[in-house]
Protein backbone atom coordinates (compact mmCIF):
# COMPACT_ATOMS: atom_id res chain seq x y z
CA UNK A 1 0.00 0.00 0.00
CA UNK A 2 1.26 3.54 -0.96
CA UNK A 3 1.60 5.95 2.06
CA UNK A 4 0.42 9.55 0.15
CA UNK A 5 -0.64 11.47 -1.10
CA UNK A 6 -3.06 10.44 -3.53
CA UNK A 7 -3.48 13.76 -5.76
CA UNK A 8 -6.51 13.13 -7.99
CA UNK A 9 -7.14 16.03 -11.17
CA UNK A 10 -11.05 16.08 -11.66
CA UNK A 11 -13.61 16.06 -9.33
CA UNK A 12 -16.78 13.92 -11.75
CA UNK A 13 -17.57 10.49 -11.03
CA UNK A 14 -14.46 9.24 -11.53
CA UNK A 15 -12.33 11.38 -9.21
CA UNK A 16 -14.90 11.22 -6.65
CA UNK A 17 -15.27 7.22 -6.74
CA UNK A 18 -11.38 7.14 -6.52
CA UNK A 19 -11.30 8.97 -2.78
CA UNK A 20 -14.45 7.18 -1.65
CA UNK A 21 -12.94 3.45 -3.11
CA UNK A 22 -9.29 4.45 -1.28
CA UNK A 23 -11.26 4.98 1.97
CA UNK A 24 -13.12 1.92 1.40
CA UNK A 25 -9.93 0.37 0.57
CA UNK A 26 -8.56 1.02 4.08
CA UNK A 27 -6.09 3.68 2.62
CA UNK A 28 -4.94 6.26 5.12
CA UNK A 29 -2.93 8.70 4.08
CA UNK A 30 -4.01 12.25 1.90
CA UNK A 31 -6.11 12.38 -0.17
CA UNK A 32 -6.34 16.07 -2.63
CA UNK A 33 -9.41 16.46 -4.97
CA UNK A 34 -9.02 19.50 -7.49
CA UNK A 35 -11.94 20.02 -10.20
CA UNK A 36 -13.27 23.34 -11.93
CA UNK A 37 -16.85 23.49 -11.05
CA UNK A 38 -17.95 24.80 -8.11
CA UNK A 39 -19.31 22.69 -5.41
CA UNK A 40 -19.11 19.45 -4.31
CA UNK A 41 -19.12 16.58 -6.61
CA UNK A 42 -22.43 15.46 -8.78
CA UNK A 43 -23.66 13.39 -11.02
CA UNK A 44 -23.90 14.33 -14.59
CA UNK A 45 -26.30 11.78 -16.38
CA UNK A 46 -29.81 13.18 -14.67
CA UNK A 47 -29.10 16.76 -16.30
CA UNK A 48 -29.79 15.76 -19.29
CA UNK A 49 -33.07 13.91 -18.18
CA UNK A 50 -34.93 14.21 -14.22
CA UNK A 51 -33.10 17.33 -13.92
CA UNK A 52 -34.47 19.52 -16.40
CA UNK A 53 -38.22 18.42 -14.47
CA UNK A 54 -37.04 18.23 -11.31
CA UNK A 55 -34.68 20.77 -10.71
CA UNK A 56 -33.22 19.22 -7.68
CA UNK A 57 -29.41 20.14 -7.39
CA UNK A 58 -29.06 18.82 -3.81
CA UNK A 59 -30.64 15.64 -5.24
CA UNK A 60 -27.42 14.84 -7.69
CA UNK A 61 -24.44 14.76 -4.99
CA UNK A 62 -22.88 11.55 -4.55
CA UNK A 63 -22.79 12.74 -1.15
CA UNK A 64 -22.97 15.90 1.24
CA UNK A 65 -20.24 17.31 2.98
CA UNK A 66 -19.98 15.04 5.86
CA UNK A 67 -18.76 12.59 4.31
CA UNK A 68 -15.84 14.37 2.60
CA UNK A 69 -14.57 15.70 6.18
CA UNK A 70 -15.33 12.47 8.32
CA UNK A 71 -13.27 10.35 5.20
CA UNK A 72 -10.42 13.60 5.32
CA UNK A 73 -10.77 13.68 1.60
CA UNK A 74 -9.33 17.42 0.96
CA UNK A 75 -11.52 18.82 -2.43
CA UNK A 76 -10.34 22.16 -3.59
CA UNK A 77 -13.41 23.38 -6.32
CA UNK A 78 -12.92 26.27 -8.58
CA UNK A 79 -9.70 25.30 -9.28
CA UNK A 80 -8.14 23.83 -11.88
CA UNK A 81 -4.60 22.37 -12.72
CA UNK A 82 -1.82 23.82 -14.93
CA UNK A 83 0.59 21.61 -14.96
CA UNK A 84 2.36 18.50 -13.97
CA UNK A 85 6.21 18.57 -12.88
CA UNK A 86 6.85 14.42 -13.23
CA UNK A 87 10.27 14.69 -12.01
CA UNK A 88 9.45 17.00 -8.68
CA UNK A 89 6.11 14.68 -8.52
CA UNK A 90 4.22 17.75 -8.07
CA UNK A 91 1.50 19.11 -9.92
CA UNK A 92 0.53 23.23 -10.11
CA UNK A 93 -2.42 24.96 -9.75
CA UNK A 94 -4.02 27.80 -11.23
CA UNK A 95 -3.35 30.29 -8.25
CA UNK A 96 0.35 29.45 -8.14
CA UNK A 97 0.46 26.28 -5.14
CA UNK A 98 2.11 23.70 -5.98
CA UNK A 99 0.96 20.17 -4.45
CA UNK A 100 3.42 17.01 -4.17
CA UNK A 101 1.70 13.60 -5.27
CA UNK A 102 3.27 9.92 -4.63
CA UNK A 103 0.61 9.07 -7.19
CA UNK A 104 -1.52 11.23 -9.32
CA UNK A 105 -5.03 10.35 -10.80
CA UNK A 106 -6.05 12.10 -13.79
CA UNK A 107 -9.46 11.88 -13.80
CA UNK A 108 -9.97 14.88 -16.17
CA UNK A 109 -13.04 13.98 -18.18
CA UNK A 110 -14.39 15.28 -21.78
CA UNK A 111 -15.58 18.57 -22.42
CA UNK A 112 -17.93 19.96 -25.21
CA UNK A 113 -16.81 19.06 -29.29
CA UNK A 114 -17.16 23.22 -30.57
CA UNK A 115 -18.18 23.61 -34.00
CA UNK A 116 -16.50 25.79 -36.46
CA UNK A 117 -19.60 26.94 -37.39
CA UNK A 118 -20.38 30.67 -37.77
CA UNK A 119 -23.01 32.06 -35.35
CA UNK A 120 -22.26 28.97 -32.75
CA UNK A 121 -21.34 31.99 -30.59
CA UNK A 122 -24.55 34.13 -30.90
CA UNK A 123 -27.11 34.47 -27.43
CA UNK A 124 -29.42 31.74 -27.12
CA UNK A 125 -26.73 29.22 -28.47
CA UNK A 126 -26.26 26.44 -25.82
CA UNK A 127 -24.92 23.15 -24.70
CA UNK A 128 -25.04 20.59 -21.29
CA UNK A 129 -22.01 19.53 -19.56
CA UNK A 130 -22.18 21.37 -16.79
CA UNK A 131 -25.05 21.79 -13.93
CA UNK A 132 -24.35 25.72 -14.37
CA UNK A 133 -25.37 24.55 -18.46
CA UNK A 134 -28.14 22.53 -17.31
CA UNK A 135 -29.33 25.80 -15.26
CA UNK A 136 -28.55 27.85 -17.45
CA UNK A 137 -31.02 25.70 -20.19
CA UNK A 138 -33.87 25.53 -17.18
CA UNK A 139 -34.22 29.07 -17.20
CA UNK A 140 -33.51 29.95 -20.34
CA UNK A 141 -36.67 27.08 -22.39
CA UNK A 142 -40.35 27.98 -22.66
CA UNK A 143 -42.89 25.88 -23.68
CA UNK A 144 -43.85 26.31 -27.07
CA UNK A 145 -40.32 27.60 -28.09
CA UNK A 146 -38.59 25.90 -31.62
CA UNK A 147 -35.50 24.51 -30.43
CA UNK A 148 -33.40 23.05 -32.55
CA UNK A 149 -30.50 20.42 -31.68
CA UNK A 150 -26.99 19.78 -33.75
CA UNK A 151 -26.72 16.53 -32.98
CA UNK A 152 -28.39 13.82 -32.37
CA UNK A 153 -26.23 11.56 -29.86
CA UNK A 154 -27.65 10.13 -26.31
CA UNK A 155 -27.50 13.79 -25.52
CA UNK A 156 -29.06 15.33 -27.89
CA UNK A 157 -31.87 12.93 -28.11
CA UNK A 158 -32.49 12.73 -24.24
CA UNK A 159 -32.46 16.56 -24.03
CA UNK A 160 -35.15 16.62 -27.37
CA UNK A 161 -37.55 14.49 -25.15
CA UNK A 162 -37.31 15.95 -22.40
CA UNK A 163 -37.70 19.42 -24.10
CA UNK A 164 -40.37 18.09 -26.11
CA UNK A 165 -42.43 16.62 -23.02
CA UNK A 166 -41.93 20.18 -21.45
CA UNK A 167 -43.54 21.40 -24.99
CA UNK A 168 -41.02 22.51 -27.06
CA UNK A 169 -40.98 22.13 -30.99
CA UNK A 170 -38.11 20.06 -31.76
CA UNK A 171 -35.99 19.25 -34.54
CA UNK A 172 -32.37 17.18 -34.50
CA UNK A 173 -30.29 17.77 -37.41
CA UNK A 174 -27.76 14.46 -37.41
CA UNK A 175 -25.24 14.51 -39.98
CA UNK A 176 -24.87 10.68 -39.99
CA UNK A 177 -27.34 8.42 -41.55
CA UNK A 178 -28.98 7.84 -38.52
CA UNK A 179 -28.94 9.36 -34.81
CA UNK A 180 -26.81 7.54 -32.23
CA UNK A 181 -25.23 5.77 -35.14
CA UNK A 182 -21.51 5.54 -33.23
CA UNK A 183 -23.30 4.11 -29.81
CA UNK A 184 -26.21 1.57 -31.38
CA UNK A 185 -27.18 -0.79 -34.10
CA UNK A 186 -29.42 0.63 -36.75
CA UNK A 187 -32.72 -1.08 -35.31
CA UNK A 188 -32.30 0.37 -32.09
CA UNK A 189 -31.78 4.13 -34.13
CA UNK A 190 -35.25 3.16 -36.68
CA UNK A 191 -36.32 2.09 -32.57
CA UNK A 192 -36.11 5.78 -31.48
CA UNK A 193 -36.36 7.46 -34.89
CA UNK A 194 -39.68 6.05 -34.42
CA UNK A 195 -40.56 6.78 -31.40
CA UNK A 196 -39.45 10.73 -31.76
CA UNK A 197 -41.35 11.09 -34.28
CA UNK A 198 -44.60 10.01 -32.86
CA UNK A 199 -43.97 12.24 -30.10
CA UNK A 200 -43.61 15.10 -32.77
CA UNK A 201 -40.00 15.65 -32.62
CA UNK A 202 -38.54 16.19 -36.24
CA UNK A 203 -35.52 14.35 -37.07
CA UNK A 204 -33.21 14.98 -39.86
CA UNK A 205 -30.09 12.59 -40.94
CA UNK A 206 -27.56 13.04 -43.45
CA UNK A 207 -27.62 16.64 -42.44
CA UNK A 208 -24.71 19.22 -41.42
CA UNK A 209 -25.32 22.81 -40.18
CA UNK A 210 -23.21 25.42 -42.04
CA UNK A 211 -24.12 28.28 -40.28
CA UNK A 212 -26.76 29.66 -37.25
CA UNK A 213 -28.71 32.40 -38.35
CA UNK A 214 -29.00 35.78 -36.70
CA UNK A 215 -27.58 38.59 -35.16
CA UNK A 216 -27.27 38.96 -31.89
CA UNK A 217 -29.46 36.07 -31.30
CA UNK A 218 -29.43 32.63 -33.21
CA UNK A 219 -33.05 32.66 -35.01
CA UNK A 220 -32.53 29.33 -36.99
CA UNK A 221 -29.69 27.25 -38.97
CA UNK A 222 -29.15 27.13 -42.43
CA UNK A 223 -28.36 23.51 -43.65
CA UNK A 224 -25.55 22.41 -45.90
CA UNK A 225 -28.17 21.99 -48.75
CA UNK A 226 -29.65 25.90 -48.47
CA UNK A 227 -32.69 24.56 -46.34
CA UNK A 228 -33.04 27.19 -43.58
CA UNK A 229 -35.09 26.45 -40.51
CA UNK A 230 -36.16 29.04 -37.95
CA UNK A 231 -35.81 28.27 -33.80
CA UNK A 232 -35.78 30.34 -30.68
CA UNK A 233 -33.31 28.22 -29.35
CA UNK A 234 -30.33 26.05 -30.76
CA UNK A 235 -28.48 23.27 -28.63
CA UNK A 236 -25.04 21.89 -30.05
CA UNK A 237 -25.00 18.65 -29.04
CA UNK A 238 -21.90 17.33 -31.22
CA UNK A 239 -20.25 14.87 -28.68
CA UNK A 240 -17.38 15.41 -26.99
CA UNK A 241 -13.18 15.54 -26.53
CA UNK A 242 -11.09 14.20 -24.06
CA UNK A 243 -9.19 16.48 -21.48
CA UNK A 244 -5.72 15.04 -22.09
CA UNK A 245 -3.64 18.17 -22.73
CA UNK A 246 -2.22 18.32 -19.25
CA UNK A 247 -1.23 15.20 -20.14
CA UNK A 248 0.20 15.47 -23.45
CA UNK A 249 2.08 18.87 -22.21
CA UNK A 250 3.89 16.41 -19.67
CA UNK A 251 4.57 14.02 -21.83
CA UNK A 252 2.53 11.37 -21.23
CA UNK A 253 1.39 9.29 -24.18
CA UNK A 254 -2.45 9.64 -25.92
CA UNK A 255 -4.51 8.49 -28.74
CA UNK A 256 -7.87 10.24 -28.55
CA UNK A 257 -7.42 10.16 -24.87
CA UNK A 258 -5.02 9.08 -22.21
CA UNK A 259 -3.46 6.20 -22.84
CA UNK A 260 -3.25 3.62 -19.98
CA UNK A 261 -2.13 -0.24 -19.73
CA UNK A 262 -4.56 -2.94 -18.36
CA UNK A 263 -3.55 -1.43 -14.92
CA UNK A 264 -5.32 1.85 -15.98
CA UNK A 265 -1.86 3.16 -15.69
CA UNK A 266 0.47 5.83 -18.49
CA UNK A 267 3.74 5.24 -19.36
CA UNK A 268 4.55 7.35 -15.96
CA UNK A 269 3.96 4.47 -12.92
CA UNK A 270 3.04 7.28 -10.73
CA UNK A 271 0.39 8.36 -13.01
CA UNK A 272 -2.69 6.90 -13.54
CA UNK A 273 -5.76 7.74 -15.97
CA UNK A 274 -9.08 6.97 -15.58
CA UNK A 275 -13.24 7.37 -17.30
CA UNK A 276 -14.04 9.18 -20.11
CA UNK A 277 -10.25 10.86 -20.37
CA UNK A 278 -8.46 7.68 -20.49
CA UNK A 279 -8.04 5.30 -23.93
CA UNK A 280 -7.84 2.06 -22.92
CA UNK A 281 -7.75 -1.67 -24.60
CA UNK A 282 -10.81 -3.30 -24.21
CA UNK A 283 -9.53 -7.01 -23.08
CA UNK A 284 -12.32 -8.78 -24.66
CA UNK A 285 -12.19 -7.52 -27.93
CA UNK A 286 -8.78 -5.92 -28.08
CA UNK A 287 -9.69 -2.99 -29.81
CA UNK A 288 -8.63 0.71 -28.19
CA UNK A 289 -11.31 2.61 -26.82
CA UNK A 290 -12.57 5.29 -24.66
CA UNK A 291 -15.63 5.14 -23.24
CA UNK A 292 -17.77 7.49 -21.63
CA UNK A 293 -19.92 6.33 -19.36
CA UNK A 294 -20.75 5.69 -15.61
CA UNK A 295 -19.68 2.34 -15.51
CA UNK A 296 -16.84 2.93 -16.91
CA UNK A 297 -15.83 5.39 -14.30
CA UNK A 298 -16.88 4.07 -11.04
CA UNK A 299 -15.26 0.39 -12.04
CA UNK A 300 -12.19 2.27 -13.08
CA UNK A 301 -11.74 4.23 -9.98
CA UNK A 302 -12.64 0.60 -8.13
CA UNK A 303 -9.59 -0.60 -9.52
CA UNK A 304 -7.30 1.76 -9.20
CA UNK A 305 -8.56 2.11 -5.55
CA UNK A 306 -7.58 -1.59 -5.45
CA UNK A 307 -3.95 -1.15 -6.88
CA UNK A 308 -2.68 1.44 -4.89
CA UNK A 309 -4.03 -0.51 -1.72
CA UNK A 310 -1.87 -3.28 -2.37
CA UNK A 311 -4.09 -5.60 -4.67
CA UNK A 312 -3.36 -4.95 -8.09
CA UNK A 313 -5.58 -6.41 -10.97
CA UNK A 314 -5.71 -5.91 -14.88
CA UNK A 315 -8.89 -3.75 -15.51
CA UNK A 316 -11.56 -6.19 -17.04
CA UNK A 317 -14.84 -4.93 -16.34
CA UNK A 318 -17.81 -5.31 -18.83
CA UNK A 319 -19.08 -2.21 -19.87
CA UNK A 320 -22.69 -1.00 -19.55
CA UNK A 321 -24.79 2.12 -20.50
CA UNK A 322 -28.49 3.66 -20.58
CA UNK A 323 -30.18 6.37 -21.89
CA UNK A 324 -33.84 7.08 -21.15
CA UNK A 325 -35.53 9.30 -23.91
CA UNK A 326 -39.18 9.31 -23.79
CA UNK A 327 -40.19 7.41 -21.45
CA UNK A 328 -37.97 4.26 -22.75
CA UNK A 329 -35.27 3.09 -21.22
CA UNK A 330 -32.34 1.80 -23.64
CA UNK A 331 -29.48 -0.83 -21.71
CA UNK A 332 -26.65 -1.92 -23.41
CA UNK A 333 -24.42 -4.36 -22.17
CA UNK A 334 -20.97 -4.90 -23.91
CA UNK A 335 -19.89 -3.35 -26.51
CA UNK A 336 -21.86 -3.97 -29.79
CA UNK A 337 -19.71 -1.75 -32.35
CA UNK A 338 -17.60 -3.94 -33.81
CA UNK A 339 -20.47 -6.98 -34.43
CA UNK A 340 -21.10 -8.57 -37.92
CA UNK A 341 -24.10 -10.25 -36.99
CA UNK A 342 -27.22 -8.67 -35.02
CA UNK A 343 -30.51 -11.08 -33.63
CA UNK A 344 -33.41 -8.84 -33.11
CA UNK A 345 -36.21 -9.96 -30.71
CA UNK A 346 -39.20 -7.46 -30.36
CA UNK A 347 -42.58 -7.11 -28.95
CA UNK A 348 -43.60 -4.18 -31.14
CA UNK A 349 -47.25 -3.72 -29.21
CA UNK A 350 -45.46 -3.12 -26.32
CA UNK A 351 -42.90 -1.03 -27.37
CA UNK A 352 -39.84 -3.55 -26.77
CA UNK A 353 -36.63 -4.64 -28.82
CA UNK A 354 -33.84 -6.60 -27.94
CA UNK A 355 -30.38 -6.81 -30.41
CA UNK A 356 -27.60 -9.40 -29.90
CA UNK A 357 -24.61 -8.69 -31.25
CA UNK A 358 -22.14 -11.28 -31.90
CA UNK A 359 -18.81 -11.00 -33.73
CA UNK A 360 -17.60 -14.09 -35.35
CA UNK A 361 -20.02 -16.33 -34.01
CA UNK A 362 -19.64 -14.81 -30.36
CA UNK A 363 -21.99 -12.93 -28.15
CA UNK A 364 -20.49 -9.45 -27.79
CA UNK A 365 -23.23 -7.32 -26.04
CA UNK A 366 -26.63 -6.66 -25.95
CA UNK A 367 -28.96 -3.61 -26.33
CA UNK A 368 -32.42 -3.67 -24.96
CA UNK A 369 -35.30 -1.17 -24.55
CA UNK A 370 -37.77 -2.06 -21.77
CA UNK A 371 -36.57 -5.46 -21.44
CA UNK A 372 -34.67 -5.42 -18.53
CA UNK A 373 -34.14 -8.60 -18.00
CA UNK A 374 -32.76 -9.48 -21.48
CA UNK A 375 -29.95 -6.40 -20.26
CA UNK A 376 -29.64 -7.80 -16.65
CA UNK A 377 -28.67 -11.63 -17.64
CA UNK A 378 -26.33 -10.33 -20.52
CA UNK A 379 -24.33 -8.70 -18.57
CA UNK A 380 -24.32 -11.52 -16.03
CA UNK A 381 -23.12 -13.85 -19.13
CA UNK A 382 -20.45 -11.25 -20.49
CA UNK A 383 -19.10 -11.28 -16.89
CA UNK A 384 -18.34 -14.61 -16.59
CA UNK A 385 -15.71 -13.86 -18.77
CA UNK A 386 -16.45 -17.39 -20.72
CA UNK A 387 -16.87 -17.53 -24.51
CA UNK A 388 -20.94 -17.93 -25.57
CA UNK A 389 -21.08 -18.42 -29.20
CA UNK A 390 -24.85 -18.00 -31.40
CA UNK A 391 -25.25 -21.69 -31.95
CA UNK A 392 -25.59 -21.36 -27.81
CA UNK A 393 -28.17 -19.11 -28.21
CA UNK A 394 -29.88 -20.87 -30.79
CA UNK A 395 -29.89 -24.33 -28.99
CA UNK A 396 -31.59 -22.51 -25.70
CA UNK A 397 -34.36 -20.77 -28.22
CA UNK A 398 -32.64 -17.30 -26.56
CA UNK A 399 -33.29 -18.55 -23.08
CA UNK A 400 -31.02 -16.43 -21.63
CA UNK A 401 -31.21 -17.59 -18.04
CA UNK A 402 -30.74 -21.41 -19.31
CA UNK A 403 -27.77 -20.19 -20.88
CA UNK A 404 -26.49 -18.67 -17.80
CA UNK A 405 -27.04 -21.70 -16.00
CA UNK A 406 -25.07 -23.93 -18.17
CA UNK A 407 -22.04 -21.45 -18.04
CA UNK A 408 -22.18 -21.01 -14.29
CA UNK B 1 -39.97 14.85 6.60
CA UNK B 2 -41.14 11.16 7.07
CA UNK B 3 -38.22 8.74 9.58
CA UNK B 4 -37.18 5.48 7.94
CA UNK B 5 -35.51 3.07 9.91
CA UNK B 6 -32.47 1.41 8.13
CA UNK B 7 -30.89 -1.36 9.72
CA UNK B 8 -27.08 -2.78 8.63
CA UNK B 9 -26.38 -6.24 8.66
CA UNK B 10 -24.96 -6.45 11.91
CA UNK B 11 -28.20 -5.13 13.84
CA UNK B 12 -27.13 -1.51 13.80
CA UNK B 13 -30.40 0.71 13.31
CA UNK B 14 -29.93 3.77 11.33
CA UNK B 15 -32.76 6.34 11.53
CA UNK B 16 -33.16 8.87 9.03
CA UNK B 17 -35.13 11.85 8.28
CA UNK B 18 -36.46 11.49 4.41
CA UNK B 19 -37.61 14.47 2.28
CA UNK B 20 -40.88 13.50 1.08
CA UNK B 21 -40.76 13.45 -3.03
CA UNK B 22 -37.27 12.21 -3.05
CA UNK B 23 -36.48 8.57 -3.28
CA UNK B 24 -35.56 6.37 0.07
CA UNK B 25 -32.25 5.91 -1.54
CA UNK B 26 -30.88 9.52 -2.52
CA UNK B 27 -32.06 10.16 1.77
CA UNK B 28 -30.01 7.34 2.43
CA UNK B 29 -27.10 8.95 0.55
CA UNK B 30 -27.40 12.30 1.97
CA UNK B 31 -27.96 10.64 5.17
CA UNK B 32 -23.98 9.14 4.71
CA UNK B 33 -25.44 5.44 4.92
CA UNK B 34 -22.50 3.38 3.71
CA UNK B 35 -24.70 0.33 2.99
CA UNK B 36 -26.67 1.87 0.13
CA UNK B 37 -24.28 2.69 -2.96
CA UNK B 38 -26.32 3.47 -6.04
CA UNK B 39 -24.24 3.82 -8.26
CA UNK B 40 -26.30 4.53 -11.08
CA UNK B 41 -27.55 7.85 -9.33
CA UNK B 42 -31.30 6.19 -9.91
CA UNK B 43 -31.44 4.94 -12.96
CA UNK B 44 -32.49 1.48 -12.36
CA UNK B 45 -29.21 0.02 -14.02
CA UNK B 46 -27.07 -1.03 -11.37
CA UNK B 47 -29.01 -2.39 -8.28
CA UNK B 48 -26.85 -0.98 -5.95
CA UNK B 49 -29.54 0.04 -3.60
CA UNK B 50 -31.06 -3.05 -2.56
CA UNK B 51 -32.80 -3.50 0.38
CA UNK B 52 -35.24 -6.02 2.36
CA UNK B 53 -38.42 -4.26 3.30
CA UNK B 54 -39.94 -5.16 6.97
CA UNK B 55 -42.40 -7.79 5.67
CA UNK B 56 -44.98 -5.85 7.66
CA UNK B 57 -44.14 -2.87 5.81
CA UNK B 58 -44.56 -4.11 2.48
CA UNK B 59 -48.27 -3.11 2.22
CA UNK B 60 -47.08 0.49 2.72
CA UNK B 61 -45.14 0.20 -1.14
CA UNK B 62 -46.73 0.87 -4.07
CA UNK B 63 -45.93 -2.56 -6.28
CA UNK B 64 -42.95 -2.42 -8.22
CA UNK B 65 -42.27 -1.72 -11.93
CA UNK B 66 -41.73 -4.46 -14.79
CA UNK B 67 -38.24 -2.58 -15.13
CA UNK B 68 -37.66 -2.84 -11.12
CA UNK B 69 -38.56 -6.76 -10.52
CA UNK B 70 -36.43 -7.74 -13.86
CA UNK B 71 -33.42 -5.51 -12.10
CA UNK B 72 -33.62 -6.99 -9.01
CA UNK B 73 -32.61 -10.31 -10.93
CA UNK B 74 -29.15 -8.80 -10.98
CA UNK B 75 -28.72 -7.84 -6.93
CA UNK B 76 -25.11 -8.97 -4.90
CA UNK B 77 -27.12 -10.22 -2.18
CA UNK B 78 -29.62 -13.12 -2.70
CA UNK B 79 -33.15 -11.69 -3.72
CA UNK B 80 -36.02 -12.40 -1.60
CA UNK B 81 -39.36 -11.69 -1.87
CA UNK B 82 -39.25 -8.92 0.34
CA UNK B 83 -36.47 -7.41 -2.14
CA UNK B 84 -36.98 -3.55 -3.57
CA UNK B 85 -34.30 -0.83 -5.40
CA UNK B 86 -34.48 1.80 -2.46
CA UNK B 87 -34.23 4.07 -5.83
CA UNK B 88 -37.84 3.13 -6.98
CA UNK B 89 -39.20 3.87 -3.19
CA UNK B 90 -40.74 7.01 -3.39
CA UNK B 91 -41.03 9.33 0.13
CA UNK B 92 -44.59 9.91 1.34
CA UNK B 93 -45.84 10.56 4.52
CA UNK B 94 -47.67 6.67 4.56
CA UNK B 95 -44.13 5.66 4.78
CA UNK B 96 -43.73 7.04 8.64
CA UNK B 97 -41.83 4.41 10.56
CA UNK B 98 -40.85 2.05 7.69
CA UNK B 99 -37.84 0.04 8.17
CA UNK B 100 -35.66 -1.50 6.07
CA UNK B 101 -32.76 -4.28 6.10
CA UNK B 102 -29.50 -3.70 4.27
CA UNK B 103 -28.09 -6.49 2.34
CA UNK B 104 -24.71 -8.03 3.49
CA UNK B 105 -23.11 -6.52 -0.12
CA UNK B 106 -24.35 -4.29 -2.80
CA UNK B 107 -21.51 -5.08 -5.32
Amino acid sequence: MIEGPVVIIGTGQAGFQTAASLRIEGFEGDIFMFGDEPGLPYQRPPLSKAFFKDGSADRLLFRNQDFFEKNSINIKDNCSVKSIDRQKKQVLLDDGDTISYEHLVLATGTRNRALPIAGSDLKNVLALRTLYDANHIRKTAKAGQRVIMIGGGFIGLELASVLREFGCEVTVIEAEKRPMARAVSEQISTYFVDAHTKSGIKIHCNSMVSKVLGEAEAEGVKLSDGTEIGADLVFICAGVVPNSEIASEAGLETSNGILVDDLLLTNDPFISAIGDCASFVHKSSGTLVRLESVQNAADQAKCIAKRLTGTPKTYEAVPWFWSDQGGKKLQIAGLTGSADKLICHSDDENGKISVFAFENGQFVGVEAVNMAKNYVISRKILETGKPVMLSDFEASDFDLMEILKKIS
Amino acid sequence: MVKITLVEPGGKQIIVDAKEGGSLMQAAVAAGVTGIVAECGGSMMCATCHVYVNEDDLEKLPKKSEGEDEMLDSTASIRKENSRLSCQIKIGPELEGLKVYLPESQY
